[in-house]
């Protein structure tokens, strides 16, 4: 409600936090121990709780439920004897309503979406009468409809108890106009304070956090941008290597501004991400930019001689070629993968290659006819030298 | 070209700028150079330039507020977009936001003089990333396209566009498809248009998450 401690307390038991709310309201308004409880759970309430990564849906669990419910009721019945007690004929219609409402209010539970029993052994020798009555008991659809009902019953009930001991209700008044006045006295006094303790706590979270996230950037920084720049220093007079550092330091820095993370070697990784890696390692050791566009992407399984091959000719290119940069494009469409591996560096003669060995035969045109592709190379001393490399989807395993 | 093309540069880091300015100036006539959006704008409408290359990211807009902007009231000042991002929105954004091309940062200079040259003439510049993004985002046909003519690629375009994102200057697409060089710019400007007319759902996200719509 104001700090999350409902729902915080309701991840710790697995409830709704609609029903641990509601205790609270209880609580409150029997005696001001709710209020208490509540902020006994807000000091005690481990930091960054709200928000936390949650699981998906409270479990929901019946039993779980009632167990919270005895304690709340039980509770109140301890309040009660103490003596701090504004009347039988206030609390408990106003106890009915408000889980009249949490019901009304509750999240559909995971089980309830849908209308299938499940498939419990004992449930399959209960004659079917009984099955839907199970069925509405264990959270159906028609175990929503049946919570609706109990929730309007459950408001009613409490407001028309509340109305038809009116009488009683008069006769409570000056009790009641008292005790008001004395909370709002209370609440004047103390109000401003609390309020203004209550902002300084919400500042002081607020700025932890933004401090954590300034001295994550700050490490972040230190241990790439300023080492390379170091580096960068150290190394003037090699701009091969200073414009190899800047790549390799752009190239992190741009995968960690986009993503929000450093780069990580990834065992599901897709095609195009396993690719761009591979062409930054190639770049990294060689000094050659390697610039990689890729149209779509799938899985990376059954497309490792693709890679493989791939990997061959980027380093035949950045080796060989003399060419200042190598492009690499990646399409992927329903039943093939498409990649090209160009240069612009002074190419050779495919044809004066001896087809029994080097590595182009091999490796690249051998593997991917292996793997059921194909592999075809054109170059010429103008153009430099183009690698296409074709491999068939066996099933579609493309991703969007 | 008779007259050396006359540019305006927008750029909020003065050392890209004062870097740019010395690269280009013996090639091109650099009028004048801004920092900020409202000053570019400003120097912009009273300079009319040719050619402005402006940077995507910038505080007050960016690019892409300078270029809406100055196409209010000049709408035949040209602009080419640089930046350092690639991310496909960016791109995407800045383009429809009136862009006639868009380069990164680490181009040469050779390469920018070149790009500058062809917007001025009224072409498009495509890097290959930019190829690549635009076949993506045209990649599926459109489910009941609102609009066939803007919302797809014709097969012509889509191979000018795989060559350019597979590393060919329009000289070699030309001569690899057999086609004249102003074809190849031809298919290029009409795909530029496509993308910045069309109301392909991806575009329109990507321009929506901007403020541009």
């Amino acid at each position: 409600m104001v700090a999350g401690v409902a729902v915080g307390l309701a991840d710790a038991l697995g409830l709704e936090p609609n029903v641990v709310r509601c205790g609270f309201v209880v609580l409150a308004i029997a005696s001001g121990f709710g209020v208490i409880l509540y902020g006994v759970g807000w000091a005690l309430m481990p930091d960054g709780a709200q928000g936390a990564a949650r699981p998906e849906s409270p479990r929901g669990d019946a039993v779980a439920t009632a167990a919270f419910g005895a304690v709340v009721l039980g509770g109140l019945l301890l309040v009660r004897a103490v003596g701090l007690w504004p009347g039988d004929v206030i609390v408990w219609p106003l106890a009915a309503a408000l889980v009249g409402l949490a019901l009304l209010a509750m999240r559909t539970t995971p089980s309830a979406t849908t209308s299938e029993l499940p498939d419990w052994p004992l449930l399959r020798r209960v004659p079917p009468d009984a099955a839907d009555a199970i069925a509405v008991l264990v959270g159906t659809r028609r175990g929503a409809l049946a919570r609706i009902a109990a929730g309007v019953a459950c408001v009613v009930f409490g407001l028309a108890a509340f109305v038809v001991s009116v009488d009683s209700w008069r006769a409570l008044r000056g009790t009641l106009v008292a005790t008001v006045a004395v909370v709002i006295g209370i609440a004047l006094v103390v109000g401003p304070a609390v309020s203004r303790l209550v902002h300084a706590l919400v500042a002081e979270r607020r700025d932890r956090i933004r401090a954590d996230e300034r001295a994550d950037v700050a490490a972040h920084l230190h241990d790439s941008v300023l080492q390379t720049l170091a580096l960068v220093q150290r190394r003037a007079d090699e701009p091969r290597e200073v414009v190899r550092l800047a790549r390799m330091q752009e190239r992190e820095l741009r995968a960690w501004l986009l993503s929000g993370e450093a780069p990580a070697a990834n065992a599901n990784a897709s095609l195009g991400a396993t690719l761009e890696e591979l062409a930054a390692s190639i770049e990294a050791e060689n000094g050659v930019p390697v610039e990689v566009v890729r149209v779509r992407d799938c899985g990376i399984e059954g497309t490792e001689p693709l890679l493989a091959a791939a990997r061959e000719a980027m380093l035949n290119a950045v080796r060989h070629s003399g060419a200042a940069a190598v492009s690499v494009y990646l399409e992927v469409e329903p039943e093939q993968v498409t990649i090209f591996v160009r240069d612009r560096g002074h190419g050779f003669d495919t044809e004066a290659v001896p087809a029994d060995r080097g590595g182009i035969s091999h490796s690249i045109v051998g593997r991917m006819t292996r793997a059921g592709g194909r592999a075809s190379v054109r170059s010429a001393a103008d153009t430099g030298t183009e690698v296409e490399l074709v491999l068939p989807l066996a099933k579609a395993v493309e991703s969007p | 070209m008779t007259t050396a093309p006359r540019v305006f540069l927008v750029d909020d880091h003065q050392l890209f700028l004062a870097g740019v300015r010395s690269e280009l100036g013996d090639v091109v006539d650099v009028v004048g150079a801004a920092s900020d959006v409202d000053s570019a704008v400003e120097m912009i409408r009273e300079r009319v330039p040719d050619v402005v290359l402006v940077d995507v990211h910038m505080p007050a807009g960016g690019g892409a507020r300078v270029i809406s902007e100055v196409a209010k009231t000049h709408p035949d000042v040209k602009f080419l977009a640089l930046s350092v991002s690639d991310a496909p929105e960016d791109v995407i954004a800045t383009i429809r936001a009136g862009a006639r091309g868009y380069v990164t940062k680490t181009i040469g200079p050779d390469e920018l003089i070149d790009a500058i040259t062809r917007v001025c003439e009224g072409d498009a510049v495509f890097s290959p990333r930019l190829a690549g993004f635009v076949l993506d985002a045209f990649a599926d046909v459109a489910p009941a396209a609102a609009d066939p003519e803007l919302d797809q690629l014709t097969p012509r375009e889509r191979e000018v566009l795989r060559l350019i994102a597979r590393g060919y200057a329009y000289k070699e697409v030309a001569r690899d498809l057999g086609i004249s060089v102003k074809t190849v710019e031809s298919h290029v400007s009409s795909v530029l248009r496509k993308l910045q007319l069309s109301s392909r759902h991806q575009l329109a996200r990507w321009a929506s998450d901007r403020r541009l719509i």
